[in-house]
């Protein structure tokens, strides 16, 4: 196989490891094996390629930092996000099926859940046999998820939940769902709420144009009975599903990046081999002025998550950390897009080339785990100690 | 079944290849390594020969610290441990004697080599291998079947395939045939892990002196300009053969 190759303009691979370079090449070959030759053609017919799925797993990309016993590879933070760099420069859609099974799923069950749920979910999640998916978002609480109506009563032998969420990731193929809602006491709680029960449903949402190749869909509860030890004991209240965001959220801030390489290595290409009044276009001024930022911002963003991950592996890196991470990939990788596009000319409207699907795709990873807005406004809290929000 | 994989760690084929100031060795400055195309698939073949019959698969490299990281992946890939000789050979017969000084310790029923490294292109270590351990040697090997301690093998000859049978313990020079390029395994993340407590065990070289030495390396030419000549034009094709390239 090739060498892995990739924008590396401030040496970052000397900060990695071996076994990170294994770990990001590894995810390099089984990317453009399987996921770059037919990614184009599901986000083109809006499908999602639930083939991919084993592979996925095998490969190892669900749950890598799970531990080993309980079908995880039990690799670090830093491994963690080569992945998730790797898998988006193939596909935005990918990457968020790998973040929902990783860490929305596979996390909260792994911190929250008991030895019989993780014993239960962990190996089957971690191997491809079940998907998850993770319901916080309602069609009234998007920014303000605390506020949020799903809930549950206590019956004796079961929880009786009812309720809707929307803008769900994996929703449509999901076998579990992790779900936040309310008990009568108004506190938000975890439920592992399986494919089957009764007046369970996970209606698709359609006419998407981002994400077109990851399933986005809704989860309606109506008089769901669930079983009492399908509730996640181990933390309640909203600082439980905020923590998974976290950790979801930490991926993306490295995915993104992998999209922006990808955008960025094509209009690179692109512009020194089109020639456009003599020359390659590589040699005006004004494309190189979009490619020198866009390498400019992709380093920023590399030293960036680099740091976040190390941080991250000594059990340091706060939130607000994180959020600044994730609106700082999730923003430039947006610019890089765009200004790839243009380098492309019409070119770059096709799907030919990868450009335009990123940028589709990126419209949502702006928007979801947390809005380009709030981030700013994590941000903001913590450095003035005051609150924007309300 | 003890199988032993020799794994040569070379540029990626994609290198673009420079040499030291006074053109006596590759310069490795940016230069990423990989295993050997060649030896990708025997190994391949060799973690099946585990899978299927329990075989114990041992890679080994004779390099500086520097191969590590490939025998690192190789070991994630499936093979059980590695072994490092620590030495910076020159030639294919100081690789040669090195392996088969570590085969006359431990005994391997059967060698994997690559038909030849795509760094040097030698062609030569399987051979001498062979040769030094009084074993039979398969070159270009593109076909193995094991059953107990025989083995029917295929092997590429001018023009076609050769058939044959051996009885192990023997050394094969492996190449794309053995298994198939979709068949090439990527290390996943489980066994990346699990490469992290295999045996890497580094031994001290044999005593051996090459016996050719490099003088310099120098690129091929490159390829001159081409000039298109209309088919209809056959004298002037004629007169440019003549006095221009001066090849009639
Ligand atoms: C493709 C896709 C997949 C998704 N997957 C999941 C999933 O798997 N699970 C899940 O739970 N959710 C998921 N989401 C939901 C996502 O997290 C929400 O869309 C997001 O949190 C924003 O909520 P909203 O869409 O209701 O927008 P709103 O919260 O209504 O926000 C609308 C606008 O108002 C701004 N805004 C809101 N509050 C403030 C404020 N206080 N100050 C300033 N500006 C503010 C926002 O920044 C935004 O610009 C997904 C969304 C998409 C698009």
């Amino acid at each position: 196989m090739d060498h892995y190759q990739a924008p590396d303009y401030y040496g970052v691979d000397e900060l990695l490891t071996e076994e990170h370079k294994l770990v990001r090449g590894a995810t390099r070959d089984w990317v453009k094996k399987e996921v770059s030759p037919i990614i184009e053609d599901y986000a083109q017919r809006a499908e999602f390629p639930k083939q991919l799925i084993q592979g996925l797993a095998e490969v190892g990309a669900f749950g890598p930092y799970i531990p080993e016993e309980y079908g995880g590879a039990g690799l670090d933070q830093i491994s963690y996000g080569l992945m998730m760099q790797e898998i988006e420069r193939g596909g935005s859609g990918i990457r968020s099926t790998c973040s929902v099974q990783s860490s929305l799923v596979m996390f909260p069950i792994y911190a929250y859940g008991t030895e019989e749920q993780r014993k239960k979910f962990l190996p089957r999640l971690a191997s491809g046999d079940m998907l998850g998916c993770f319901g916080l978002t309602e069609p009234n609480h998007g920014s303000n998820p605390g506020g949020m109506e799903t809930h549950y009563v206590d019956k004796g032998d079961h929880y009786l939940l009812n309720g809707a969420k929307l803008w769900i990731s994996n929703s449509p193929y999901a076998d579990v769902a992790v779900v936040w809602a309310k008990n009568e006491e108004g506190r938000v709680h975890g439920l592992l709420v399986e494919r089957g029960m009764e007046g369970f449903s996970t209606p698709e949402t359609h006419n998407k144009w981002s994400l077109r190749a990851s399933a986005t869909g809704e989860l309606v509860f109506s008089d769901v009975k669930v079983p009492k030890e399908n509730l996640l004991p181990g933390k309640s209240g909203l600082g439980a599903p905020l923590s998974c965001l976290d950790s979801a959220r930490y991926g993306i801030a490295w995915g993104a990046l992998g999209a922006a390489m990808d955008c960025y290595d094509t209009a690179l290409r692109y512009a020194q081999e089109r020639k456009q009044f003599g020359k390659p276009i590589a040699g005006f001024q004004l494309q190189q002025k979009k490619l020198a930022e866009m390498i400019t911002e992709i380093t920023k963003g590399q030293l960036l998550v680099w740091r976040l991950g190390t941080l991250k592996n000594e059990g340091r890196a706060t939130g607000a950390q994180i959020s600044m991470a994730k609106r700082n990939s999730v923003e430039i990788a947006l610019k890089i897009a765009r200004d790839a596009r243009q380098v492309l000319g019409g070119m770059g409207i096709t799907g030919d080339y990868p450009i335009m699907r990123h940028m589709m795709n990126l419209e949502s990873v702006v928007t979801y785990e947390g809005t380009h807005d709030i981030h700013l406004l994590i941000t903001g809290m913590d450095i003035t100690g005051e609150n924007a929000f309300k | 079944m003890k199988v032993l994989v020799c794994i040569s760690h070379v540029p990626d084929t994609t290198t673009k290849i420079k040499f030291t100031e006074d053109n006596s060795a590759l310069d490795k400055e940016g230069v990423q390594f990989v295993i050997n195309p060649y030896d990708e698939f025997g190994l391949t073949r060799a973690v099946w020969l585990k899978e299927k019959e329990g075989a114990e698969v041992t890679v080994l490299t004779v390099g500086g610290a520097e191969v590590e990281p490939t025998l690192r992946k190789a070991l994630a890939i499936g093979a059980d441990n590695a072994i490092r000789v620590d030495q910076e050979a020159t030639d294919g017969f100081q690789v040669a004697k090195q392996i088969a000084a570590v085969a006359e310790a431990e005994k391997y029923d059967l060698i994997i080599t690559g038909r030849e490294s795509i760094d040097y292109n030698g062609g030569q270590v399987g051979g001498m291998v062979a040769a030094l351990l009084q074993q039979p040697f398969i070159n270009a090997c593109v076909g193995m079947e094991v059953e107990g301690d025989k083995a029917e093998l295929i092997r590429e000859i001018d023009g076609g395939k050769e058939k044959l049978s051996a009885q192990l313990p023997f050394v094969i020079g492996g190449q794309k045939g053995l298994v198939e390029e979709s068949d090439l395994k990527i290390p996943n993340m489980r066994g990346i892990m699990q490469a992290r407590k295999k045996p890497l065990d580094v031994r001290p070289p044999a005593e051996t002196a090459p016996r050719t030495k490099v003088g310099t390396f120098e690129k091929p030419a490159p390829k001159g300009d081409v000039k298109m000549v209309d088919a209809e034009n056959i004298e002037e094709l004629v007169r440019l053969l003549h006095e221009e390239a001066k090849a009639l």
